[in-house]
Order: structure tokens, then C-alpha cells, then sequence
């Protein structure tokens, strides 16, 4: 693992989302609780609504485009329709997040 | 077989044939005689059809087919004259029946104050189809005037049923508060306020003197002096066992025919049952002792042993929104205590008064969902000391668990009464559903629970979901989302009643299943602590739409719109220079709405603070477009430029613009001015819309124009500029506390009733009240959103994160 500091917690709203530019594309980076944060790829499979910009409820987002619901730890959504998000390892230390660099390497790569 | 005779076909005599024909349809050749042209209805409901809220056709409860079905012979119309006790026989007015076995169910008549003019025609009681059919066609005539007398329980659903069909009502009643009977003063004291709020005037202490009328009924007059022209007057003052028949027949009679616990009279082979009958000195009114009567009669005729008790009872009023509740004794005595409860915002107020650590009545206004629960304490005389200091909370604060409703009702214990009319308990209705009675319609048909009355069938549906879990859907009262059991207009109501002012509170207390909600109900609680705690709750970004958080309309492509308000339609040349030149900037496609503004689309997330910037140096506001809150005023060009213009409809819709801007709405609002009847702002078919004409403004509301297209109804017609901005504002605050969150203003008055919306708004106190509520949110809310996020410290929030894409791959 090869982490990056890309900003303090409270930079991101609790029960929101800011997004991270990366060559593999936008990420979310999700605060759902006041330490528990998750990285996933922002953009939704149905009709890429930007998922950061969705309602957050537990560990979940809701897509502001057509309400399609994601659980963050697995990426997977609930409900009918099948979709998949790119789910990314990150965690928080001494109130920074840090996002692991090598696995967004690792995507462009694939 | 031998031949049993009824008379009166009431709901007393026809639970009895019910019972007798479930258990032995072999058992007798029946004939049932009824002075009433027809077969036996559901007399409780004839409220509800005064009102046009029922069908006559919704409430008869035994029709032709049902009769025939069971071979019974019926003699509708015909009256019993006389009854023959040594020859057996039973003279109707058109011949003799002989009979085995004879039952009186001839119930009550009203009693008819015997004062001067009470033989007028258009003097009604209220018992029967007859009454009801009365009152109807005088209510039919425009701006028709009833005077009710009589303040109980008849009186008062009287009163409430004509008011709803439009009339003018006034209730006269002789005591000191309504409903003395079943409420103390000051349950009565509330209960007259809502009355009045709905626009019926109640006089207290008032005696009639005398109804005078040319040939029908024009006026009654006070023993005070007082007059009061009026079409109708409905006498509801009390009832009077019909027992003459019986007494002229030799059968023994006190107030009503004797009875014994057997239901037999002190005459071989003669029976009674309802409310023609006395029993150990008392009478009856309600039906409930009543159906437990024909139970045990029906097992007496049947040879079976069964014996009557009396049992408590507890009394509601049909009215919609008042809700009482009264059961036991409640007077003062000496060893009594009290513990009364009172919130007078809500208008609510519980009294229980306890004796020997027993509950030995209750009196409840406002607010009633406990009633059930202490209806149990009293009848089983259950030790309280130990709850004693909590008592009064119900009995969800007993466990300490929520408040939900559903819980309340799990907590119920087996012998708990659910179906008041009936006697149908808890116990009872989860066999039924055991055995396969899964809605409410089975559950009436097996065990009655709902089906006089009516006003369990709330409870009745909460068992079913209780003991069904996910099987059973409550229907129409749909929860808001999975997350919670209550709907939006429980969670309303508890937000209210609770003071709940925080999410986390309403999450709490109200049993929410997730631990943050969902994107189905947070924006809807978000809404509702906002509009109902302006002061004290904060709203919460997180929990809105992507829209109304960003404060612009996110496009497919994931850009934004931006559209600055332009106040009644006006702009000027600077404006329209700083839109274009922002335009430009950040490349905006330009479109001129439906709504008068000019919408620059295309817009970058990043950019948006700039531009907002931009427009607000030029003197621009966010024009809340993506809100559900106020979006435009469209307006004509009114008297100052056009011929036909009667007043100026510009300004006006500019100063409406001006003070509802920034509110935010369960769903959005828009309004149109148009200053001539001609109607170019397409005012009528808008949430709310005025049109101009010479002597003042017309208000109407309710309007819609998208996928359901209406026209407005009219709400009021007013003078000046100022009423029109008064009643605007009002209607918009009634709009913003009571609304269901995602209903337009037009699905809402559809629920309430424009009648009702012109009846609370009528009110000047009330509408006032409403304004200044208005004003306190606007204190708070009447922001320019842009100019807040246009502020350095909040613009970045609008960028991402972090930026890596400079980052050296590794
Ligand atoms: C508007 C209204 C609202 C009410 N609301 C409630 C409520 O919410 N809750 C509640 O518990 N109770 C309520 N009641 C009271 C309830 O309706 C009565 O308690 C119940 O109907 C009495 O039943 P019964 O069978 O004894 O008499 P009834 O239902 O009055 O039946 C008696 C029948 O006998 C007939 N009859 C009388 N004499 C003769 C004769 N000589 N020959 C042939 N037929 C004869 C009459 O025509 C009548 O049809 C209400 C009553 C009214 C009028
Ligand atoms: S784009 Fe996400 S649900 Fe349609």
C-alpha cells in the first residue's frame, strides 16, 4: 500500500461527498460517519449520474440521476438492476484521509 | 318450526338474526316488521352521510338478498299496532302474525322539545334516512342557515356534517359546555374552539323559546331575546325508548321494557333487545351493550345459557378533527385525584382521575391514540401505583419504547378493546387472522371489528400489520419509505406533538429501522423540521436533493443551470448586459424560460460560485429554480401600459415576488398576476393566482399545469394590494405546516378540502397567525443562497477534493 494525504476529514461534509481527480477517472471519497469514509469511482454504470453528489444514508449512496442505491463497502447495487462501482481502499489517520495510490495504479493499468 | 316474530328492524334486532341464523339458519320461521320503509342499516353512519362523505347505498348492512337469502318474511313499512299476549298474535297495519316467540327491537324516537312551532315542517330530529334525506335538501339551497339543537354527541355530528355540505350553522345548547355528559369543561372548552375554527357558532346556555314560521320554520327565538333566521332546525336533545306498543301490550315497563339478564321481558315467550330496553334501571345509547344484548338473547332463543353484564364504555365523536375521548366517571369527589395534561399550542388536554390506585375515568381532547390503553385500565380495574408518575404519557412511555404507533399497538395485551362498537378485542381479531382473515375486509366479515363505527379501522389495520409483518400493507396510509412504519402525516403530526427538533430526535422517538434514513424520507423530514422549527433546526444540506444543494439544476450531462431571478418578469438593461457577458464567460447555452428569466445552461460544477458572483455584482439573486420553494411571479403588463390593465398587476406580483422568495414548500410554488380578467399571466392555472379586476383582486388557488392540468378555485376576494399579499402568505404557510412533503398545493387542497383551507384562513386571528409564522421563517431563510457560497471559504467546496492526476505514475 502506498498512501496519499488528499485532505482532512472535516473537508468533506459528514453524510456527503467530494470528488478526487484521477487518471482513472473521478473518484467519491464518502464521509458516512464522523471517521468512516469510502473511495469509490463517482460515476454511475446506469447512465453516469455523479455519485457524489447523491444522498448518503448508512453506508450507502443513493444516485441523484435515477436513485439507483450502492452499498459503498461492496460497490454493488441494491435493487433489481445489477451495477457495479469500483470500490477503493482508503481510511482516515489523525483526522487526514489517505487514499492508497498504488490500487488507482494499479485500475489505469488493467 | 316455530315462528319468531321481530319488531323493528334496528342494529340491535339485526345482529340478533344474524347470530340466531349463523348458529341454527333451521331454528325459526321469522318475521320481521319495521316502521321504517326499509331493511336494517347501519344508523351510526347516517353522520357520514349527512355529510356526503357516505352513500345511503355504503351503509346498508342487510339488503333484499340477504333477507331472501334466509327466508325471511319481511314487512317493511308497516307498522305494529298492537300485540295480543293471550292469543299469541301480532296486529300490523296490514294483518295478523301469529307467534311462538316475540321480539320487541323497536329502539328510540327522538324526544322533541315541545315548544311553540316544534310541529313546523323543516323541524327534524336526526335518526333516521328520513331525518337525513331532510336536512340534505335544505342544505341544497344556497347560503341555507341550520340551527341545531342540542350540544351532545347527535347535536354536534349534526352540526358538523351540515357545515361541511356548505351550510351556516348554529348549535344551541342549554348547559354550560358541549357534551356534558361525556366531557368535563375543559375538554369541552376545546372541543367548542374547533368547532368554531370550522365556522359553526355554538351558543352556550341558550334555551329555545319558541320556532316560528309561515308555514315552515324561518326563525327560532332565545329565551334571551336572541332570532335566528333559518331554513332548518334539527332538534338532537336526547332520545326516548319507544315502548308505547310494549306498555299498551301489558308488558311490563319502567323507562324502557324490563329485561332480565336473559333478555326476557316478565311476559311468557316475550323478549327485547337495544334500546328499548331497561335493565337493572338503566337505559342504553350506544351500541355496543347493545350488540352484547342480542348475543345473549340469541343464545336464549336458541336454549342456549348466556347471561348479560354490563360492561364500560367509552364514547368518541365522528367529527374529523376532533378527536375526543371519554370513558368512566369523572366528576370530583372527595379521595379522587386528578392528573391533567395540557398543551394549549396543540390544543390538547388528557385528564385522569384515579381513585383507590385505580383509573376510574378519562377524558381526553386533541389528541386520543392512548384512549384504547386507558379504556383497559379502567375496565379491569388495574392496579396504576406503579406507573402512576408516568401514567399519563400512555403506554409506550411505559416500556420506554417509541412512540411509533405500531409498537403501541404490539404493546396492546390480548384482551384489549379495539372495536368499541362491537366489543371485538385484540385477542380476537389475531384468531381471525390466524385463521386466514388477512385485510380489513375479512376482518370486518368475520369479526365485526370496523364495521359500525368506523373509527377503529386505523387500530384494526396496525393488528393486522402487527401480526402480519411485511404480508400485510397498510393501505392508503403508506409509510413514508422502508425506514419507518408511520406515514407522512403521522410523522408530521409527531414532529408537531413531540416537539421533536432534530433528526436524530425523529430517528429516536419515532422508531426509524435505519440508522440515518434513506434519500426517500430525509428530504422529507428535513423539510418538515424546517417549516415547523424555523428557529431551532438547522437545515441540513446532506439531506437534500443534488439540487437544492448546489443550488442550481444538475443537467444529463452532469453541468449545471443557473437562472438569476427576475423579480415579477422585470429586468433592466445592465442586468441583461451582466447575463450575457457572464454567458459568455463561462459558456453558456442562453434559453428564455416558460417562467419570464433567461436560463444559462451548461455550466461547470467549479464555476458556479464564480458566476454567481458574477450576477449577484450586477445586483442578481438566485432565482431558485431547482428549489421546492417559491419560483416565479409571471405577470402582465397591468394598467400602466395596457388599455384593458385594471390595476397593477406588475407591482403587485413584484411584491408578492419579494415576500415569499426563498421560502422553502413541501414541492414548489409558482404564482401568477394578471391585471384583467383577459388573463395573459395564465394566473388560473397556477398554485396560486390573482387576476386584477375593477372593485379589487381575486385569489384563487389550487391550480395546476403539468402532467395534471386545473384550473385554480377561488379562495377570496379582496380590496387592497395588502389583503391579497396577507391571504397569499397565509395560504402558503397553511401550505408549508400541513402539506405532505412532494404534494403540490392542489394535491393538497384535494386532501384537506378548499372548504376547509377558506374556513381556517376566514379566521383573522388565524390567518394573521399564519403570516407572522411566515415571518419568523423568513427571518431565517429569505437568503441569498449564491451570495453565501460565492464567499472564497465556501467556493472551494465546489472543487474537488484533490486533484491527481499530476500525480507521476509509480
Ligand atoms: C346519527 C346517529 C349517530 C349515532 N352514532 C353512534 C355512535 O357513533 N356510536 C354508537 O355506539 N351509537 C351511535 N348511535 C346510536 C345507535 O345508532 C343506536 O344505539 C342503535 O341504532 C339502536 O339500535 P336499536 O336496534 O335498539 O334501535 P334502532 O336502530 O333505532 O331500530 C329500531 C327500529 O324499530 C322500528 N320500530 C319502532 N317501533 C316500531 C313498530 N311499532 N313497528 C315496527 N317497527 C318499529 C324503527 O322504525 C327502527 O327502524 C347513533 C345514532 C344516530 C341516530
Ligand atoms: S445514472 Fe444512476 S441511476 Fe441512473
Amino acid at each position: 500500500m502506498n498512501w496519499i494525504d488528499i485532505g482532512h476529514i472535516d473537508d468533506v461534509p459528514l453524510r456527503g461527498a467530494r470528488q478526487v481527480k484521477t487518471k482513472v477517472g473521478c473518484l467519491a471519497v464518502f464521509r458516512t460517519g464522523e471517521t468512516e469514509v469510502f473511495a469509490v469511482s463517482n460515476l454511475c454504470p446506469h447512465k453516469g449520474g455523479p455519485l457524489s453528489e447523491g444522498i448518503v444514508h448508512e453506508q450507502k449512496v443513493t444516485c441523484p440521476l435515477h436513485n439507483t442505491i450502492f452499498d459503498l463497502n461492496s460497490g454493488e447495487s441494491l435493487g433489481v438492476d445489477e451495477y457495479r462501482i469500483d470500490t477503493y481502499p482508503v481510511r482516515v489517520e489523525d483526522g487526514r484521509i489517505l487514499l492508497d495510490r498504488d490500487a488507482i495504479a494499479q485500475r489505469s493499468a488493467a | 318450526m316455530q315462528k319468531l316474530v321481530v319488531i323493528g328492524a334496528g342494529m340491535a334486532s339485526g345482529r340478533l338474526l344474524e347470530q340466531i341464523i349463523a348458529a341454527n339458519p333451521a331454528a325459526y320461521d321469522i318475521t320481521l316488521f319495521n316502521a321504517e320503509p326499509r331493511g336494517n342499516y347501519n344508523r351510526i353512519m347516517l353522520s357520514p352521510v349527512l355529510s356526503g362523505e357516505k352513500s345511503y347505498g355504503e351503509i346498508v348492512t342487510h339488503d333484499d338478498a340477504w333477507y331472501a337469502e334466509n327466508r325471511i318474511t319481511c314487512r317493511f313499512g308497516e307498522k305494529v299496532v298492537s300485540v295480543d299476549t293471550d292469543r299469541k298474535v301480532v296486529i300490523g297495519e296490514k294483518g295478523e302474525v301469529p307467534y311462538d316467540k316475540l321480539v320487541f327491537g323497536t329502539g328510540s324516537s327522538a324526544f322533541i322539545i315541545p315548544c311553540p312551532g316544534h310541529d313546523l315542517p323543516g323541524v327534524v330530529a336526526f335518526r333516521d334516512l328520513e331525518d337525513t334525506t331532510a336536512m340534505t335538501e335544505a342544505a341544497g339551497k344556497p347560503g341555507a342557515r341550520a340551527v341545531v339543537i342540542g350540544g351532545g354527541l347527535l347535536g354536534l355530528e349534526a352540526a358538523a356534517a351540515l357545515r361541511l355540505r356548505g351550510m351556516e350553522v348554529t348549535v344551541l345548547h342549554i348547559s354550560t359546555h358541549l357534551m356534558e355528559r361525556q366531557l368535563d369543561p375543559a375538554a369541552g372548552y376545546l372541543l367548542k374552539k374547533d368547532l368554531e375554527k370550522r365556522g359553526i357558532t355554538v351558543m352556550l346556555e341558550a334555551s329555545t323559546k319558541e320556532i316560528v314560521g309561515n308555514g315552515r320554520v324561518e326563525q327560532v327565538n332565545l329565551a334571551d331575546g336572541t332570532e335566528l333566521p333559518c331554513d332548518i332546525v334539527c332538534m338532537a336533545v336526547g332520545i326516548r325508548p319507544s315502548v308505547k306498543l310494549a306498555q299498551d301490550s301489558g308488558i311490563a315497563c319502567g323507562r324502557a321494557i324490563k329485561v332480565d339478564a336473559q333478555m326476557r321481558t316478565q311476559t311468557p315467550d316475550v323478549y327485547a333487545v337495544g334500546e328499548c330496553v331497561e335493565y337493572n334501571g338503566a337505559l342504553f345509547g350506544l351500541v355496543a351493550p347493545l350488540y352484547d344484548q342480542a348475543k345473549v338473547l340469541a343464545k336464549t332463543l336458541l336454549d342456549e345459557e348466556e347471561t348479560f353484564v354490563m360492561r364500560e364504555l367509552s364514547t368518541k365523536l365522528k367529527v374529523t378533527g376532533c378527536d375526543l375521548f371519554s370513558s368512566g366517571d369523572f366528576a370530583e369527589g372527595e379521595g379522587r385525584e386528578d392528573i391533567v395534561f395540557r398543551d394549549p399550542a396543540r390544543g390538547i388536554y388528557k385528564r385522569l382521575v384515579i381513585e383507590n390506585d385505580r383509573l376510574i375515568g378519562a377524558v381526553m381532547y386533541g389528541d386520543t391514540a392512548d384512549g384504547n390503553w386507558f379504556f383497559g385500565l379502567i375496565k379491569d380495574a388495574t392496579d396504576i401505583s406503579d406507573i402512576r408518575e408516568t401514567l399519563i404519557f400512555g403506554p409506550s412511555f411505559q416500556g420506554g419504547a417509541q412512540v411509533d404507533p405500531l409498537s403501541a399497538v404490539a404493546a396492546l395485551p390480548p384482551e384489549a378493546e379495539i372495536c368499541g362498537c362491537n366489543g371485538v378485542c385484540k385477542g380476537n381479531i389475531i384468531k381471525a387472522i390466524e385463521a386466514g382473515a388477512t385485510d380489513l375486509g375479512a376482518i370486518k366479515a368475520t369479526t365485526k371489528a370496523s364495521a359500525s363505527c368506523g373509527t377503529c379501522t386505523g387500530l384494526v389495520e396496525q393488528v393486522l400489520s402487527v401480526t402480519l409483518g411485511d404480508d400485510f400493507v397498510l393501505p392508503a396510509a403508506q409509510p413514508v419509505c422502508g425506514c419507518c412504519d408511520l406515514t407522512h402525516e403521522d410523522v408530521r403530526r409527531l414532529i408537531k406533538v413531540q416537539e421533536l427538533k432534530s433528526q436524530e430526535a425523529v430517528w429516536q422517538e419515532l422508531g426509524w429501522k435505519t440508522r440515518n434514513g434513506c434519500h426517500v424520507c430525509r428530504p422529507a423530514v428535513n423539510y418538515y423540521l424546517l417549516a415547523d422549527w424555523p428557529l431551532d433546526y438547522t437545515d441540513d444540506p446532506q439531506s437534500r436533493f443534488v439540487n437544492e444543494r448546489n443550488h442550481a439544476n444538475i443537467q444529463k450531462d452532469g453541468t449545471y443551470s443557473v437562472m438569476p431571478r427576475m423579480w415579477g418578469g422585470m429586468t433592466t438593461p445592465q442586468e441583461l448586459i451582466a447575463i450575457a457577458q457572464a454567458a459568455e464567460k463561462y459558456g453558456a447555452t442562453v434559453k428564455v424560460t416558460g417562467g419570464m428569466r433567461i436560463d444559462l445552461l451548461g455550466i461547470q460544477k467549479e464555476d458556479l460560485p464564480a458566476i454567481w458572483y458574477d450576477l449577484n455584482q450586477a445586483g442578481m439573486v438566485s432565482g431558485h429554480a431547482y428549489t421546492k420553494g417559491l419560483r416565479t411571479v409571471k405577470t402582465c403588463v397591468g394598467k400602466d401600459w395596457c388599455r384593458f390593465g385594471t390595476q397593477d398587476s406588475t407591482g403587485l406580483g413584484i411584491k408578492l415576488e419579494k415576500k415569499l422568495w426563498a421560502s422553502w414548500t413541501p414541492h414548489k410554488v409558482k404564482l401568477g398576476v394578471s391585471g384583467c380578467p383577459r388573463n395573459c399571466a395564465e394566473a388560473t392555472c397556477k398554485d396560486i393566482g390573482v387576476i386584477c379586476v375593477d372593485s379589487g383582486y381575486q385569489v384563487s388557488v389550487a391550480g395546476a399545469a403539468g402532467m395534471d392540468v386545473r384550473e385554480t378555485e377561488r379562495l377570496v376576494d379582496v380590496a387592497t394590494e395588502d389583503e391579497v399579499i396577507e391571504w397569499t402568505t397565509a395560504f402558503v404557510q397553511l401550505y408549508r405546516e400541513n402539506a405532505k412533503y412532494l404534494d403540490r398545493a392542489y394535491k393538497w387542497v384535494a386532501k384537506v378540502g378548499l372548504d376547509w383551507v377558506k374556513e381556517t384562513l376566514a379566521d383573522d386571528a388565524t390567518r394573521r397567525a399564519l403570516v407572522e409564522r411566515f415571518d419568523i421563517s423568513q427571518s431565517v431563510y429569505q437568503v441569498d443562497p449564491w451570495a453565501e457560497r460565492a464567499q472564497p471559504a465556501e467556493a472551494v467546496k465546489f472543487h474537488p477534493l484533490a486533484d491527481l492526476t499530476k500525480e507521476a505514475a509509480e
